[in-house]
């Protein structure tokens, strides 16, 4: 019996292919990267052309022909429109953000009376820092002066009326200040609030559920705006005669609110990842539900579920700006009312400020994703293979 | 393990005081939280009557037959001030349909785009794709809005100067301008070709599923339903002798005239919309095709299925499955969103109700109105997914 009569047996030896012809440097990585397949050449100058399209004007347009300098609209505006720029010019009005700095920090809080909500800042920022540091010791203490001492520094600093301080009145509050003062609040209300609610959700007990579900899916069905309008209409009708919320205390009700029923759902889902032995092991230790929750469940539930978590937060930074709609100067509505001083009004100062107070949120989103990516590696015990 | 717990006789008789009985206590908290829950009800409640009647506004949906005598920028339906207020949040309504329906279907274009391109193999394609979703996701949403509308669209050319586009398209500071079709004689027969091109389609795509099934030969259904879809009524078209002609809009003194316009208010938030909300689908997309697990398409390979049907027919569809929940949350916060619309004064559900609240003070009456229509909306939108999901999910024995 012949075995060697199928043709697909190879009678010969193949000959060697030819050695790759590099498999490192500039030239390898372009190759593989850039020009593996017509496709991806295709699409590589495509986005190159579209590129060089779009980045050298940005350029241009930002730093280049930028004016950065200049005390009024004259340095943004062209000599048709009554400014010094030639015809045909167009650039980012710098000048404008530089001249307003103080105001888009501070908002109209009196220039002499500054240095509290600087010093406000400078404290958050000196407690924040090393309470971020996963290295740095004596968390407890810090975590006390950050959450304890600051809002009481910050109470009695920020509106004033105490200790020989002159009253500043939330209204003349605004800019980056009230951005953060906003956030600060809601992320450290909504957090709590947030882990009652889902714990209330998944209670056994069924009017507490009914309560905590109806609160929850109610606000998460409707948009952030119509809660404020909420807080900032409603409010006053449901509280008897003469007693008067701060519009600023109003809108801080609405944003802890509505953030702490997103909260709820993001600790909802990590609590239900946790296994039943773990709730029932703690049940067996004899701890009560209170203990079994502190101790056993939320501590594992919390790690699990800090993506979430932070991205409710950045949810909340940015939501912040939406009290500017309800009559209130954060960092992005400071930067709208600018737009109609007459000192500066050019076609391209809106686009600036708008730029600039992209720049600053984007900043703040942008670092708190980035830790929340570092702290979930720190954090990570698991034996990830 | 709790068998030898529900054995014991223990059961009958309760050791230890009632206090410490889980049921009596939870009883007990229940109780409370309901006395206190209709005590802050009736508190609030009572307030509020008294605040009403101080204020001497009427309480009820009476208001609604009332005459709005304000106007809207843009309105789907026939509307002058002269209309009621009922009418008036019928309008915004509307308006907060077309622009989350529009932007839906951008952003999901927009975002499938992106998401893939982070996952492509070439560097460049997937570095533009993180940028683009680093810089959208980190921004608010009426930060963008504000930068379409103030920052890009205010700063257009004045009508008279209007930028012109192909196609008769022209842009200008109040709006883009594009021609109206005017549907003459005959044109009814167009739309039937449509309506029977798209029954024949779905009896095509039935058709097709029933061969495949018994025979394992594919259909080239998508380009089937193509030709049928453009194929008859451009037919129809032609054989009626092209009843539809195009309104060109056409530069005045002024203004231009002619055409329809679509103004600078709806095309901001609509584009805001689409572009925030596309760097959380991308992401969404991106999380969906990794979720696949790579034997699969390595399988399909293996199999000799090549690699442009592999993604169409092993990855996507599994991919859809991890994609379909979290999309739908997205598009319920593009429909909220679209509530930003009163910061720019595009006239939607919520801007129509402002200036009713501010021009009648039945702040709880349009409150409710929000609320009610707002939850439908999530609820709507949540049980359309939630059957599109059925559709998908996986079917296990």
């Amino acid at each position: 019996m012949n075995s060697h009569q199928g043709n697909f047996v190879r009678a010969s030896m193949i000959e060697a292919a030819p050695a790759p012809i590099q498999t490192g440097g500039l030239a390898y990585w372009l190759r593989k990267n850039l020009f593996a397949t017509p496709k991806d050449t295709a699409l590589t100058i495509i986005s190159l052309l579209v590129l060089a399209w779009l980045v050298p004007p940005a350029v241009q347009w930002l730093f280049i022909d930028a004016a950065w300098t200049g005390g009024g609209r004259g340095v943004c505006a062209t000599v048709a429109q009554g400014g010094s720029q030639p015809d045909g010019w167009s650039g980012a009005c710098w000048a404008f953000v530089n001249a307003k700095f103080d105001q888009f920090l501070f908002g109209r809080y009196p220039i002499e009376e500054r240095w509290r909500p600087a010093l406000v800042g400078i404290l958050f920022v000196l407690f924040l820092t090393p309470m971020l540091i996963p290295k740095v010791p004596y968390k407890n203490i810090n975590a006390i002066l950050l959450l304890a001492v600051l809002p009481i520094l910050a109470l009695i600093l920020l509106p004033g009326g105490w200790f020989g301080l002159p009253f500043v009145e939330t209204p003349l509050w605004g800019g980056l200040m009230v951005t953060l003062v906003l956030s600060f609040v809601g992320i450290a209300v909504s957090l709590p609030l947030g882990i009652l609610l889902a714990l209330g959700r998944r209670s056994t007990m069924p009017v507490i559920k009914m309560l905590c579900t109806f609160f929850i899916e109610v606000v998460r069905g409707i948009p952030l705006i119509t809660v404020l309008f909420m807080a900032s209409v409603m409010l006053p009708l449901f509280l008897p005669q003469g007693v008067t919320f701060d519009k600023f205390l109003r809108a801080l009700i609405g944003v802890s609110f509505f953030a702490s029923a997103y909260m709820a759902e993001v600790v909802r889902g990590g609590l239900q990842a946790i296994g039943k032995g773990q709730y029932e092991g703690a049940d067996s230790l004899g701890l009560s539900y209170w203990q079994k929750m502190n101790l056993i469940v939320l501590p594992q539930a919390l790690k699990l579920v800090i993506p979430g978590i932070v991205n409710t937060f950045i949810g909340l930074f940015k939501d912040t700006s939406l009290v500017s709609i309800i009559g209130m100067f954060d960092l992005l509505g400071i930067v709208r009312l600018n737009f109609s001083d007459a000192n500066w009004a050019s076609a391209v100062t809106p686009i600036s400020g708008l730029i600039f107070a992209g720049f600053i949120f984007w900043l703040f989103c942008f670092g708190m994703s980035r830790y929340s990516g570092f702290m979930e590696r720190v954090l990570d015990t698991s034996h990830k293979r | 393990m709790a068998i030898g717990v529900t054995t014991t006789p223990e059961k009958s008789k309760p050791s230890g005081s009632i206090i410490n009985d889980p049921q009596v206590r939870g009883i007990f908290y229940q109780v409370i939280t309901v006395i206190i829950l209709v005590a802050v009800v009736y508190w609030i409640a009572d307030n509020t009557i008294e605040n009403l009647k101080r204020a001497n506004i009427a309480s009820g949906y009476g208001f609604l037959n009332g005459r709005a005598g304000f106007d809207v920028g843009q309105s789907l339906i026939a509307y002058t001030s002269d209309s009621t207020y009922g009418r008036a949040l019928v309008v915004g309504f509307f308006n907060t349909l077309l622009v989350a329906i529009t932007g839906i279907i951008t952003a999901t274009i927009i975002g499938f785009i992106v998401g893939i391109g982070r996952l492509s193999h070439n560097w460049l394609i997937a570095k533009l794709s993180l940028a683009y979703v680093e810089v959208f996701r980190n921004i608010p949403p009426l930060l963008v809005i504000f930068f379409w509308y103030s920052g890009v669209l205010a700063v257009l050319p004045q009508p008279r100067e209007s930028a012109a586009l192909p196609l008769n398209i022209f842009l200008n500071n109040r709006g883009i301008a594009f021609p109206k079709p005017v549907f003459g004689d005959g044109s009814q027969y167009v739309l039937y070709a449509f309506v029977i091109a798209v029954i024949a389609s779905f009896l095509v795509a039935h058709h097709a599923r029933i061969k495949q099934e018994a025979t394992g030969q594919r259909f080239p259904l998508l380009w089937t339903v193509l030709g049928l879809v453009i194929g008859l009524p451009l037919l129809a078209f032609l054989a009626t002798g092209s009843p539809i002609t195009f309104d060109v809009p056409v530069a005045g003194k002024f203004n231009l005239t002619g055409g329809s316009v679509i103004g600078p208010e709806f095309l901001s938030l609509f584009l805001a919309l689409s572009f925030y909300t596309a760097a959380f689908i991308a992401e969404i997309v991106r999380a969906g095709i990794r979720g696949v697990s790579k034997g699969q398409t390595e399988a399909a390979h293996a199999l000799g299925v090549r690699p442009g049907l592999t993604t169409r027919l092993v990855v996507v569809p599994q991919a859809m499955r991890i994609i379909i929940p979290p999309l739908t949350s997205q598009y319920l916060n593009l429909t909220k969103n679209s509530s930003l619309a009163i910061a720019i004064g595009y006239a939607d559900l919520v801007a129509v109700g402002g200036t009713i609240l501010n021009q009648t003070g039945q702040a709880i009456e349009v409150v409710s109105i929000w609320i009610i229509v707002y939850l439908s909306l999530s609820l709507t939108t949540s049980l359309l997914m939630n059957w599109f999901n059925a559709r998908m999910a996986l079917v296990e024995r």
